[in-house]
C-alpha cells in the first residue's frame, strides 16, 4: 500500500514536472537567445525572416531550428537594442508613461470607492456596485466604442489621455478592493470611533493599513495587464503620429518581422518590470488572486 | 442635545462614505454608461447626419455581415473550446499540487510565471515553434507525420488556444488552490470512514465547494479568452488566417472606415449577449451553490 502509494506520488511529480518545464520554456528560450550574436539568430530563423519578407532564397537555412543555448554568448543584441537603437527605448518609456499613470490613478480611486462601498452599505450602494460588475465583465470589443466617441468629443484622440483616463475609471481593482474592505471588522472601527477618529482617519488610519497587502497585489495585477495593452492604442491611438507614442507591446509585433537579430533581446528588456515585480511580491500576487475569487463575496 | 449631535454626526459620517464614490461614479458615467447611450442611440439611428431612427435595421444588416458573422463564429468557437479547457486544466493541476510532493512552491512559481511574462516578449518563441518549417513541424516530421503551415491553416486555432492555457492556466490554478484548502478535512474524512471512492469524494463533496469558484474561473476565463486577439495580432498582424479573424479585427477595421452604425450595432448586441451569459450562470450558482454558501 505504502509502496504504491509512493510510485503514484513520483508519477504526480514526473508530470507535474514536465508540464512546469513546458510552461517555464517559451520564457527561458526568449531570456537564452537575447545571448546569441545576430549572426547566429539569422543562421536559426533566417527562413522565418525571409519568408516574412517575401523574398525568394535569400535565407541560409531552410529550416528555423529552435536553439536553447548559444553558441558564443554576447551582449550584442542589447547594446544594439539599448544603446545604438533609440527606437526601443523610446518605446519602452512610452509604456511606462501609459501604465504607470493608470496603475496609480486607478489604485487611488479604487482606494476611495471602495472605501466608499463598504462603509454604511446602502441598497444603492449595491445598485453602484452592481452596475460595475457588469461594467466589468465587458470586453474591449463593447468598451473601446463608448470610450472612442468620448475621446472624440473631448479632441483626446491620438493622445495618450485617450488610453489613461478611462483605463483609471476601470471597475476591476474596485470589485476586488471592496471585498477586502468589508471584511474589516466592524469592532476596529467602532474603537477607533472611541478614540476620536473621523471618518477620514479611519479611512487612512485602519482601512488602508489593513488593505495594504490587497493594494499592492491588486496594483500588480492592474500593472500587468496593462503592460501587455495591445487594443487600445491600436483604436485610440490610431494615427500615424499617434504611432510613436505607441507602447512597446504593440511595437513588439513590428520589430519581430524586420529585426529578428534584436527581438529576443527587446522582449527581455520589456518583461523586465514584469519580472522583477514577480520576483519580488509572488506571494502578494498569489493572495491578490485569492482574494479576487468569486463574484459574491 | 447629545443624541441630536450624534445623529448629525452619523449624517455626516454616511454623507463622507458616499462622497468617495462620486470622483468613479463621475468617471464611470463619463467614459462608459453616457457614451454607451450614445452608442445604443448611433445603433437605431440610419446616419449621424441625417438621425433618421430606424429600428433593428443596423442590428439585422450586422447579421448579414459575412465579416462580422465570421469575426462572431471565430469568437465564440474559441471561448467555446478554452474556457472549459482552462477550468479542467488548472482545476486538475491544483489537485494534483494539493498532494505533497517536493518543492510545490516552485511548481506554483512555474505555472505563474507565463501570466507575468507579457506575451509579446515570447511571441517570437511561439512563432519558432509554429512555423511552417519550425520545430513542432520538424518534430512531426520525424515521427513520419506532415508538416503544417500551423498558423495559416485551420490550425492555427490549436496554437492560439495553446497560447492561452499557457497565459492563463496559472491564476486559475491560484483560484482553486485557494477554494481546494477550504474545503472542510472533516467531511473528506467522514467520506472516506465511509468508504467513498476518490471519484464519489470529487463530485460528490469538492465539485460542490468548489462550484463557486468554478463560475468565477468561467467568467474571468470568459473575459480573458476575448484578450486572445492581442496573441493573434502579435502573431499574424492586422489580416489573419480566416479562422483567426476575431472580433476585435472586426472592430479594428470597422473603426478605420468609420462605420458607426455597423460599430454600435455590433458592440450592444455583444454587450447584451455577456449580460446573457452572466444572468444565466448567476441563475445557474442561485440553483446549484445554495446548499454550500452559508
Amino acid at each position: 500500500m505504502r509502496f504504491r502509494r509512493n510510485i503514484r506520488s513520483a508519477l504526480v511529480t514526473v508530470f507535474v514536472t514536465i508540464g512546469a518545464v513546458l510552461f517555464l520554456m517559451p520564457t527561458v528560450l526568449t531570456i537564452s537567445n537575447s545571448f546569441m550574436a545576430s549572426s547566429e539568430i539569422s543562421s536559426n530563423y533566417g527562413a522565418m525572416y525571409s519568408n516574412m519578407t517575401n523574398t525568394e532564397k535569400t535565407y541560409i537555412a531552410e529550416d528555423v531550428n529552435l536553439k536553447f543555448i548559444p553558441d558564443k554568448v554576447t551582449l550584442d543584441q542589447y547594446r544594439a537594442v539599448l544603446i545604438t537603437n533609440s527606437d526601443y527605448l523610446v518605446k519602452f518609456w512610452n509604456s511606462v508613461w501609459l501604465t504607470v499613470p493608470i496603475t496609480l490613478f486607478q489604485l487611488l480611486i479604487a482606494i476611495l470607492t471602495s472605501y466608499g462601498f463598504s462603509r454604511y452599505p446602502s441598497k444603492l450602494k449595491g445598485i453602484i456596485f452592481f452596475a460595475y460588475i457588469i461594467l466589468m465583465i465587458m470586453p474591449y470589443q463593447v468598451t473601446l466604442v463608448p470610450n472612442y466617441l468620448v475621446a472624440r468629443k473631448f479632441g483626446l484622440l491620438n493622445t495618450r489621455s485617450a488610453i489613461i483616463l478611462p483605463a483609471i475609471f476601470s471597475p476591476f481593482s474596485i470589485f476586488l478592493l471592496t471585498k477586502v474592505m468589508r471584511r474589516i471588522p466592524v469592532s476596529y472601527v467602532e474603537a477607533a470611533k472611541l478614540d476620536g477618529a473621523g471618518e477620514f482617519q479611519i479611512l487612512t488610519r485602519i482601512y488602508i493599513p489593513m488593505c495594504r497587502n490587497a493594494i499592492i497585489s491588486i496594483g500588480m495585477l492592474v500593472f500587468i495587464d496593462y503592460w501587455n495593452m495591445v487594443e487600445q492604442p491600436l483604436i485610440l491611438m490610431a494615427s500615424d503620429e499617434a504611432k510613436a507614442l505607441h507602447p512597446l507591446s504593440v511595437f513588439l509585433s513590428q520589430i519581430n518581422a524586420n529585426d529578428v537579430g534584436l527581438a529576443f533581446a527587446v522582449g527581455v528588456v520589456y518583461m523586465i518590470p514584469a519580472l522583477l515585480i514577480f520576483l519580488y511580491g509572488e506571494d502578494y500576487l498569489v493572495e491578490g488572486i485569492v482574494c479576487s475569487g468569486g463574484i459574491k463575496g | 442635545m447629545k443624541a441630536f449631535r450624534s445623529q448629525c454626526g452619523r449624517r455626516r459620517e454616511k454623507l463622507f462614505s458616499s462622497v468617495c464614490i462620486i470622483p468613479s461614479l463621475a468617471g464611470v458615467l463619463v467614459f462608459f454608461i453616457v457614451p454607451f447611450g450614445i452608442v445604443v442611440y448611433y445603433s437605431l439611428i440610419n446616419n449621424p447626419v441625417k438621425k433618421d431612427y430606424v429600428g433593428l435595421e443596423n442590428y439585422r444588416k450586422i447579421m448579414d455581415n459575412t465579416a462580422f458573422r465570421k469575426a462572431a463564429e471565430n469568437t465564440a468557437f474559441f471561448s467555446a473550446v478554452s474556457v472549459p479547457l482552462v477550468i479542467v486544466l488548472s482545476l486538475g493541476l491544483a489537485m494534483l499540487l494539493e498532494r505533497k510532493i517536493p518543492g510545490r512552491s516552485i511548481f506554483r512559481t512555474f505555472f505563474l510565471c507565463p501570466l507575468m511574462v507579457p506575451t509579446a516578449s515570447v511571441v517570437l518563441v511561439w512563432q519558432v515553434l509554429f512555423h511552417s518549417h519550425g520545430t513542432v513541424n520538424q518534430v512531426a516530421e520525424m515521427f513520419g507525420g506532415e508538416p503544417i503551415d500551423w498558423l495559416k491553416s485551420t490550425k492555427g486555432q490549436l496554437v492560439i488556444i495553446l497560447m492561452f492555457l499557457w497565459k492563463n492556466t496559472g491564476y486559475s490554478m491560484i483560484l482553486f488552490m485557494a477554494a481546494l484548502s477550504g474545503i472542510p478535512r472533516d467531511m473528506i474524512e467522514v467520506a472516506e470512514l465511509e468508504g467513498a471512492g476518490a471519484w464519489y469524494q470529487f463530485v460528490h463533496i469538492k465539485l460542490r465547494y468548489l462550484s463557486p469558484t468554478i463560475l468565477f474561473v468561467l467568467i474571468l476565463s470568459l473575459i480573458n479568452s476575448f484578450k486572445i486577439f492581442r496573441e493573434v495580432y502579435l502573431l499574424t498582424g492586422n489580416y489573419p488566417y480566416d479562422k483567426l479573424y476575431m472580433l476585435q479585427h472586426f472592430m479594428n477595421n470597422t473603426f478605420n472606415k468609420l462605420d458607426y452604425q455597423k460599430l454600435s450595432a455590433a458592440a450592444v448586441l455583444f454587450a447584451a449577449v455577456m449580460i446573457l451569459i452572466m444572468a444565466v450562470l448567476l441563475i445557474l450558482e442561485n440553483i446549484f451553490g445554495k446548499d454550500v454558501e452559508s
